[in-house]
């Protein structure tokens, strides 16, 4: 008995209720992070699709750029170097100006594939029916297109709640910010503290991802 | 302008920073085969306990950000940063791995598993020398990208005091106050790292679709 007692001594409701206002904070941050991102990343993936000249090429060099970087190195990079030209934010908003710069490239992978799994034809069908590119994209190719997209969309939104925690390092005050301030109190706090924090993260990512999965299985 | 003075000035921590990188994905991506090739034999063996061990490790760690578990490595173990944030990635890593080697072993048609035991091999046996062998092969792409994570993820090195490139960098721009061009050149050296792997998996990939 004596490994449960810091366990009850950490689970006090103040505790459970600061964390429950990180996670708030996490959430947040992702919600505001998945929409921008997903604006974003769509207006990519279709410019990327269309194959406009110039464009689409230049969009490809960033996107397998901030692909193949760290996201660590983003929020680092926005919170601490950006000043350095003028750009300045304050801690929230650098975390989400990262987070969406990094899931934007993520997503926009998604949305080409989506796209490019629609067989060529159709845009052909399309277009020798009278309509134009932009119209052709928008009846015919994009509404089939999206709801292929939904699985590995909700996966990203799980994989943004999780990269949310990185933020820590620039002190946003989300779920795992709080999780420290609290176990920074003493030593024998850290495992309850751990055991709560993965909880809470558990519960609603495995819950996505069980949604995730109905969908799939709904499309096949 | 960049600075190419932090570069020149720093080169040897820059260059110590990506020894580090490159050690740590790298011992990271065997522990994590192998943990993670026994978690999806677990998953898949005719043993009902084996089965929901398994998902459990799979479905909670991969749930949890790896950041989670990077920090509890390194603050409930006497380990020091490299050692806490490599275990913490191994961690990680092997339940994306077992998951990808489950849809391995699951597309070696079934008919093998029977055919190998009717020749008088044991579960074991036919697991090791038959489907694991063919399994393998359609894992290598999957792997490669976890392997790419990897890279990216040992950055969380930097958040233990794990000496890594990520790590060097923030220490080189407390010591210059010029933290936009070592980022940068912090980003080079992943990129040579990430683009390569990249452009391989890609191919790799290609390659794959077109055999089948």
């Amino acid at each position: 008995m004596e490994f449960l007692a810091p366990f009850i001594e950490v689970y006090t409701l103040d505790n459970l209720k600061f964390l429950l206002e990180g996670f708030a904070v996490t959430l947040k941050v992702a919600a505001i992070s998945i929409v921008l991102s997903f604006i974003i990343g769509s207006l990519i993936g279709t410019l990327r699709y269309a194959r406009i000249p110039v464009v689409s090429k230049l969009l490809a060099l960033i996107v397998e750029t901030i692909r193949n970087l760290p996201l660590l190195l983003i929020i680092f990079f926005t919170y601490f170097a950006l000043p350095e030209i003028g750009i300045e934010m304050e801690i929230t908003s650098a975390a989400i100006a990262a987070l969406t710069v990094f899931e934007s490239a993520m997503i926009s992978e998604i949305i080409r594939s989506g796209l490019n799994s629609i067989e060529k034809g159709q845009v052909e069908a399309g277009r020798a029916s009278g309509l134009n590119y932009i119209q052709t994209l928008r009846y015919i190719i994009l509404p089939q297109a999206l709801r292929r997209m939904v699985p590995p969309l909700v996966s990203q939104f799980i994989s943004l709640l999780k990269d949310t925690s990185l933020a820590v390092v620039i002190a946003l005050p989300d779920l795992l910010h709080n999780g420290q301030i609290i176990y920074a109190q003493k030593g024998s706090y850290v495992i309850p503290v751990f055991v709560m924090v993965a909880l809470m993260y558990f519960i609603v990512n495995y819950t996505l991802s069980l949604v995730a999965r109905r969908l799939e299985l709904k499309q096949t | 302008m960049l600075d190419f003075s932090i570069l020149t000035n720093n080169f040897d921590s820059f260059l110590e920073g990506l020894k580090i990188t490159i050690i740590s994905s790298l011992i990271a991506l065997l522990s994590s085969f192998i943990l993670g090739t026994l978690i999806a034999v677990m998953r898949i063996a005719p043993v009902k306990l084996l089965n929901w061990l398994g998902s459990v490790y799979i479905e909670f760690i991969r749930n949890i950000p790896v950041l989670v578990i990077v920090f509890f490595t390194y603050l409930s173990g006497n380990f020091g940063g490299m050692t806490a944030g490599t275990i913490g990635l191994t961690i990680y890593t092997a339940a994306f791995i077992a998951e990808a080697i489950r849809a391995g072993i699951m597309s070696v048609p079934k008919g093998q598993m029977e055919a190998a035991r009717s020749t008088g091999l044991s579960y074991g046996q036919a697991m090791r020398m038959v489907i694991l062998p063919q399994a393998i092969k359609i894992v290598i792409p999957p792997l490669g990208n976890q392997f790419i994570n990897l890279v990216k993820n040992s950055s969380l090195l930097a958040v233990v005091a794990g000496g890594d490139l990520m790590y060097q960098g923030d220490l080189i721009s407390a010591k210059t106050y010029i933290t936009f061009d070592t980022y940068v050149f912090v980003a080079l050296f992943y990129l040579i790292l990430t683009i390569p792997l990249s452009l391989g998996v890609g191919f790799l990939e290609k390659r794959m679709a077109k055999s089948n």
